[in-house]
């Protein structure tokens, strides 16, 4: 079995997830383009565990899709609250730390 | 401990004690009468001690010297302090205790009128003072020597601004300090340069140094002119002689003790301390010889005219001063240190006869008095005493110490000095006899009802007029027998090179001639009025004018040190701080301000901007990792 295809997938995903965080305006839609990142490291995980014999792998691929979820609901919480105080959810409009 | 230690201990330590318990216990100091009482006591303790010290050394000379590490280094000689006592120091020593004593006892009377708190002040400095002065006549290196220099210089400051609510008085102190400092800087470069040559300080160690020849002339020779100014500030020679008349300002007494008997004789006591060195520099000595015998004459001209009774005798002070250092410049330690002595004696009663002379008129200037002789017996007789003894007359004190002084400036083939010196012969008995007549005898009634003072102040204004009576013929035989050796040495080397010129024997005769002709002339100037002084002043008007302005030396202090000093070198430092050093600084604050402006644009808050420096950093990171 030749890992290739998965792999090339993986970083084609990470990539489109990368763009995704670089250039998406809107919080939710970098928190969704985060999720494609993980995904495409999951999938390059699994690969690998298979082409080693390995489950280790695969358990990983398990816990960090655990993580996610407590990620993503932790993101939305802050991504509500951050738009109830400043009424936008725009990440270029979010600019506290602004020295 | 033998004895001679023990005795210099019992020297310095009580003045030292008195000083400490009246400093540190301040309702004792408050109280004024109970310091006062201490500090008498013991100096007094001191006189006795500082007898018994010289009889002991005057009958073994020593000299002794012992001395322990101070400062100990890795890579040179250890720096000692220590004492050094030979038949000088145990004379100088017996000076300062009796005149200190006369003038602690003296002040009782004369500062009775002070509040109690400022009483303990004034015999607290007094105190202070005489340690200082007591270590610095025994110390037995240059460093200690310097150090108590300093010491009794910060007395003298504080003393003259005894009353400093009066500014003249703050002011003089100022400008004392700063005088005596400007020669002082010299003094400490002189023994710094001399240690940097030699690697010690202590006295003994440098006589021995040069007397076998291991100091190179040059270095001696600068070290010695650098060291002399020193003496010059501190002993007023010209031109740093203007802080001394200003010093009246402070309490009598204290111009008596300070600016008259010890502190300013401190030069001529240095210079003679280490006479041994100078004795081998004798560039330097030519020069002191013409320094002094020029402030002797100088001095003496501006005393002509002086109206205030303390300025009188404060350029007297400065024109004897002269003497003695003109003594030191032609080699004769014994005709310079004799004449400190005894002029030490009969100086101190001038002041303190003036002193009691103001205390009872109230004011300094010598128009507003007269016929003082009838009111106040006492102090006319002792100030007559003193005056005679001042200008030479036979067979008082002053006599024999400046008569031996005149034949050594003469015998030393100086044409110049031999002139200073013997017209200020003529001028010192004028202007005392002029203070006299005016003072005492005129026909103008006194102002107020002067009266005589009290017992406490006649007593030891009697017992220095009695020293001004004997002190010359009874002491100098010993003067002749300890220090008269050091001259020779001198003489012999320098009588090869003038070929013995010997004194005419008519010297005497002729000195004592204008010391009469002086008398005599302010006996018809200020007594009979044969020769209208008035008439006199307006015929010569242009030196009356240099005299009364004291040759303007006072004014070109004041332009170096106003328009010079504040107004040309600083503000050039000024500039240089405010737009050099200043600028510096500033210009660093700049920087770090602008790099921050620009820098903070990067920290825009956009979460995605860092993100991008994240990944561009990541990718750097692996391209380096491959390559």
């Amino acid at each position: 079995m030749t890992v290739t295809p998965y792999i090339g997938l993986g970083f084609v995903l990470f990539s489109i997830g990368l763009f995704g965080v670089l250039t998406r305006r809107n919080t939710v839609g970098i928190l969704m383009a985060i999720e494609l990142m993980l995904n495409a490291s999951n999938i390059v995980l699994v690969a690998f565990s298979r082409m080693h014999g390995n489950l280790g792998g695969q358990l990983f691929a398990f816990f960090t899709i655990t993580v996610t979820v407590a990620e993503v609901a932790v993101g939305l919480a802050i991504v509500i609250q951050v738009f109830r105080l400043k009424k936008t959810i725009h990440a270029d409009e979010i600019t506290l730390l602004k020295g | 401990m033998n004895q001679v230690q023990v005795l210099t201990l019992l020297v310095l330590l009580p003045p030292l004690i008195s000083f400490a318990w009246n400093g540190v216990v301040i309702p004792w100091r408050r109280a004024g009468k109970p310091a006062a009482w201490l500090s008498i006591l013991a100096i007094l303790t001191s006189f006795v001690a500082s007898l018994v010290l010289a009889k002991t050394v005057l009958a073994s000379p020593g000299p002794y010297s012992w001395e322990w590490t101070w400062l100990p280094f890795q890579n040179f000689k250890p720096i000692i302090v220590g004492f050094y006592i030979d038949p000088l120091a145990a004379l100088m020593l017996v000076v300062v205790t009796l005149v200190a004593s006369m003038v602690q006892i003296y002040s009782l009377g004369y500062m009775s009128e002070e509040p109690a708190g400022s009483l303990g002040r004034y015999y607290t400095y007094h105190s202070l003072f005489s340690f200082a002065m007591l270590g610095l006549t025994a110390s037995a290196s240059l460093l200690q020597i310097y150090i108590f220099w300093e010491l009794v210089g910060l007395c003298s400051y504080l003393l003259i601004g005894f009353w400093y609510q009066k500014p003249s008085a703050a002011n003089a102190a100022v400008k004392a300090f700063w005088t005596t400092r400007l020669g002082d800087v010299g003094f400490a470069l002189g023994i710094v340069v001399l240690w940097a040559h030699t690697g010690t300080f202590a006295l003994p160690e440098l006589f021995h140094k040069v007397e076998a020849g291991q100091i190179a002339t040059s270095i001696l020779a600068l070290t010695m002119l650098l060291v002399f100014f020193g003496a010059m500030g501190k002993s007023a020679q010209f031109p740093l002689h203007i802080w001394l008349p200003d010093a009246m300002e402070g309490p009598t007494p204290v111009s008596a003790l300070i600016h008259a008997a010890t502190m300013v004789a401190a030069g001529v006591y240095l210079v003679a301390r280490i006479f041994p060195l100078y004795s081998h520099a004798e560039s330097v000595m030519t020069f002191i010889a013409y320094i002094g015998s020029f402030t002797a004459f100088f001095a003496a001209t501006i005393a002509l005219v002086q109206e205030d009774i303390k300025r009188v005798l404060a350029y007297s002070t400065i024109s004897q001063l002269g003497y003695m250092m003109a003594a030191l410049g032609v080699g004769s330690v014994m005709a310079g240190f004799f004449h400190l002595f005894t002029h030490a004696f009969f100086k101190a009663l001038l002041f303190l006869a003036a002193g009691s002379v103001i205390h009872a008129m109230h004011t300094n200037d010598i128009w507003k008095m007269g016929r003082l002789a009838k009111p106040m017996k006492q102090t006319a007789i002792v100030f007559i005493i003193g005056t005679l003894a001042l200008a030479g007359v036979p067979p008082f004190a002053g006599y024999f110490s400046k008569d031996e002084i005149i034949i050594k400036v003469v015998e030393s083939g100086m044409v110049l000095p031999a002139i200073f010196a013997l017209a200020t012969v003529f001028l010192t008995a004028f202007y005392m006899f002029r203070v006299v007549f005016v003072v005492f005898f005129s026909h103008r009634e006194p102002e107020g009802h002067p009266h005589e003072s009290p017992a406490v102040m006649t007593g030891p204004m009697w017992f220095l007029a009695a020293l001004s009576v004997v002190a010359g013929f009874l002491f100098k035989g010993l003067f002749e027998k300890f220090f008269g050796h050091a001259a020779e040495a001198m003489e012999t080397a320098q009588e090869a090179a003038t070929a013995a010129s010997h004194v005419p024997g008519w010297l005497p005769i002729l000195t004592l001639i204008l010391a009469l002709g002086g008398i005599l002339l302010a006996y018809l100037i200020y007594q009979k009025e044969a020769i209208s002084h008035e008439r006199l002043r307006a015929q010569f008007r242009p030196v009356y004018v240099m005299l009364q302005k004291k040759y303007w030396m006072d004014d070109i202090a004041y332009f170096l040190y106003r328009r010079v000093l504040v107004g040309g070198l600083s503000v050039i430092c000024g500039w240089f701080d405010r737009y050099i050093v200043d600028g510096i600084v500033n210009l660093v604050t700049w920087l770090t301000r602008k790099s921050g402006e620009i820098l903070r644009l990067l920290q825009n808050g956009v979460v995605q901007d860092y993100l991008y420096g994240v990944i561009f950093g990541l990718i750097l990171f692996i391209l380096l990792g491959i390559f």
